[in-house]
Formats: C-alpha cells, structure tokens, sequence
C-alpha cells in the first residue's frame, strides 16, 4: 500500500478514536466522563460534541489559568512524554485538524510556498498566547483566560463552535463580534490551507512548536545514512513541509509523513526508533 | 538523554496530578468552554 494512502487511513482512524461521540453533534451535549481528564497528543477542542478527551493546549491554559498556579506540570510532561517519543509524527498521523488541513490542499486553487521566517511565528505565539497571557491576564480574583483559544485556536470554533450554535438556539442569541472575529482566523485558515500545504500547523500551532522543537531528539525519527545517499535531490522535492531531510533530517517542521523515504532511490533515509545519531 | 527526559515527563506528570491539576483539566473540558467557541 502507498505510503500516502496508509498515513490517510491512520489519520482517518485517529480522528474517530478522538472524536467518536458523533451522535453528540445532534443533541449539542458533550461528554462528560472521566476520560476528559486525558489530552489526546492532537490539537482537537475538548468543546467538541464528539470529543471523548481533553486538548492539551486547551488543557495547558486551564490549569495556567487557574489562581494560585503558573505552569501545568501534568500537561507539561505529558507533552514532553509524547515529544520525546513520537516529535511530531504526532502533527502528521494523529491530529484531526492536520487531516482538515490536508484535505482543504487538495481544492485546486494556486499553490503558494510561505515566506520562510513565518514559520517562527509558532513559537511566539506559544509563549504570549499560551503560556504568557493565560497567567498575566488575569482578573480581580487571580484567575486568566485561554486567551489562544479565545483569540485564535480555528478547530474551536470549526469542531465546537459552529455545531454547538447549529444544535443550541440559546448559545446563537450571545453571538458578538468575538464570534466574528473567530470565524474570521477560521476563513483565513481554509483559504490559506487550500493555497499552502498545513498552513495552521506551519504558521500558528503552537502544538506543533513544542513537538517541533523535540523533532531532533525524538526516538522515531527520520535516519539518513550519508554512504547510500547520492544527493540526487528527490527527497526534498518530494517534502510536502519543504524540508531538506538530507541537510536535516531532524528539522522542526518535518511531520514524519515518509513522503522522503517513498522517493528516495537508494533506501538513504528510514523512519524508525532510534537513539543513535541521526546522520550515519 | 532521551531515558532522562521521559524520567523527568513521568515525575512532571505525577506531581501535576498529585496537585490537582487533572481536576482542573476535567472540570475545564467537561463544560462547553465559552472562548473557545468564541462567545467569549
Ligand atoms: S522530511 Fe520526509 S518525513 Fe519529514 S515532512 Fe518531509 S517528506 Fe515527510
């Protein structure tokens, strides 16, 4: 089976293990269970009617939130567990909204490739809206704000908010220009998945940041060996997030998709658990 | 390094929960969260 089409039926797969209440988006409940202590490693809102477990981002800021707390160590180390393991295999199997991302790039509209020093934008917006606002933020009384989810975060408002509105009149009645602003991110987030591919997962997930950032030393990694490797160039051409994996094959925005290791000629590169170094 | 890392994940979670932080988490995703879905 192509690579392609097996990461497909996997990401299909995780999808419905994270959401599978989807009787929920009739009724507009949502699941309120003991398994919603859990974070699933994907971003997918823990307000979603089909949701069985919690956002680890969403989960991040609550307890940041929270008064007399300033960082999640339960959220911190579940995150770094899962970094530490899989990187950010997680962005390219698990994640439902990475799957709604690669499914919009297939509307044939223009191709664009995004401007390089974006992708930093992540990082920032990890530290000011997710760490930073949630615990400065704060009103009389202590407690902040999900100030990423309130402002920014486009799978809340397309997996919760839009078929909690459709399933529940009282929540249409306090619609205002927070509303508006969201499905505003969230129209631009289509339209820029549709021209470039991940767009939300390169430029603004903050998720996405933090496994990144353990993408180099994570034990499933992506494994060149410089002896079979010719630099014929295939593999780079081949990269969906236009990495160079025989210039680095543990960069930050390399989603462990195998796109590389299908094109490569000579088996130069291998996805696999390992501790050894990543260049041989 | 990777051994030391999953040591200090595992030590990370266990004091989260054990200062409640599991709870908040439960307490958070089980009601509709109002910024999240941009009600605010
Ligand atoms: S470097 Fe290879 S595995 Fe990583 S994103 Fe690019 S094609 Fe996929």
């Amino acid at each position: 089976m192509r690579q392609s089409i097996r990461r497909k039926l996997i990401q299909t797969l995780a999808f419905f293990i994270t959401n599978p209440r989807l009787g929920n988006f009739l009724s507009g409940r949502l699941y309120k269970g003991e398994w919603k202590s859990l974070c699933v490693p994907g971003l997918n809102c823990y307000s979603c009617p089909a949701a069985t477990f919690a956002c680890p981002i969403g989960a991040l800021q609550a307890v940041i939130s929270s008064a007399g707390l300033w960082f999640s160590y339960y959220v911190a180390g579940f995150l770094l567990a899962v970094g530490v393991v899989w990187g950010r295999l997680v962005c390219g199997f698990l994640c439902p909204f990475g799957l709604f991302q690669e499914l919009l790039h297939k509307v044939p509209l223009p191709k664009r490739k995004l401007w390089a020093p974006l992708l930093y934008v992540k990082y920032v917006i990890l530290i000011v809206f997710v760490l930073l606002l949630p615990l400065l933020w704060t009103d009389f009384s202590g407690a902040g704000g999900p100030a990423f989810c309130e402002y920014i975060c486009p799978a809340g408002t397309l997996e919760a908010g839009l078929p909690l509105l459709a399933a529940r009149p009282e929540f249409r009645q306090a619609l205002g220009g927070l509303f508006a602003w969201k499905l505003l991110v969230l129209v631009l987030v289509i339209i820029g998945c549709m021209m470039s591919y991940r767009f939300f997962c390169k430029l603004l997930c903050p998720l996405g940041a933090i496994y990144g950032l353990l993408n180099r030393i994570s034990l499933y990694r992506l494994q060149l060996s410089r002896e079979a490797c010719v630099a014929c160039g295939k593999c780079q051409s081949a990269c969906p997030m236009g990495v160079n994996p025989v210039g680095n094959p543990g960069a930050a925005e390399c989603i462990r998709c195998g796109e590389c290791v299908a094109a490569c000629p000579r088996q130069a590169l291998s996805l696999r658990f390992s501790a050894d170094d990543i260049c041989k | 390094m990777q051994g030391g890392l999953l040591l200090m994940a595992a030590i990370s979670m266990g004091y989260g929960v054990s200062r409640g932080e599991a709870a908040i988490v439960l307490r958070k995703a089980v009601r509709v969260c109002m910024e999240c879905i941009g009600l605010g």
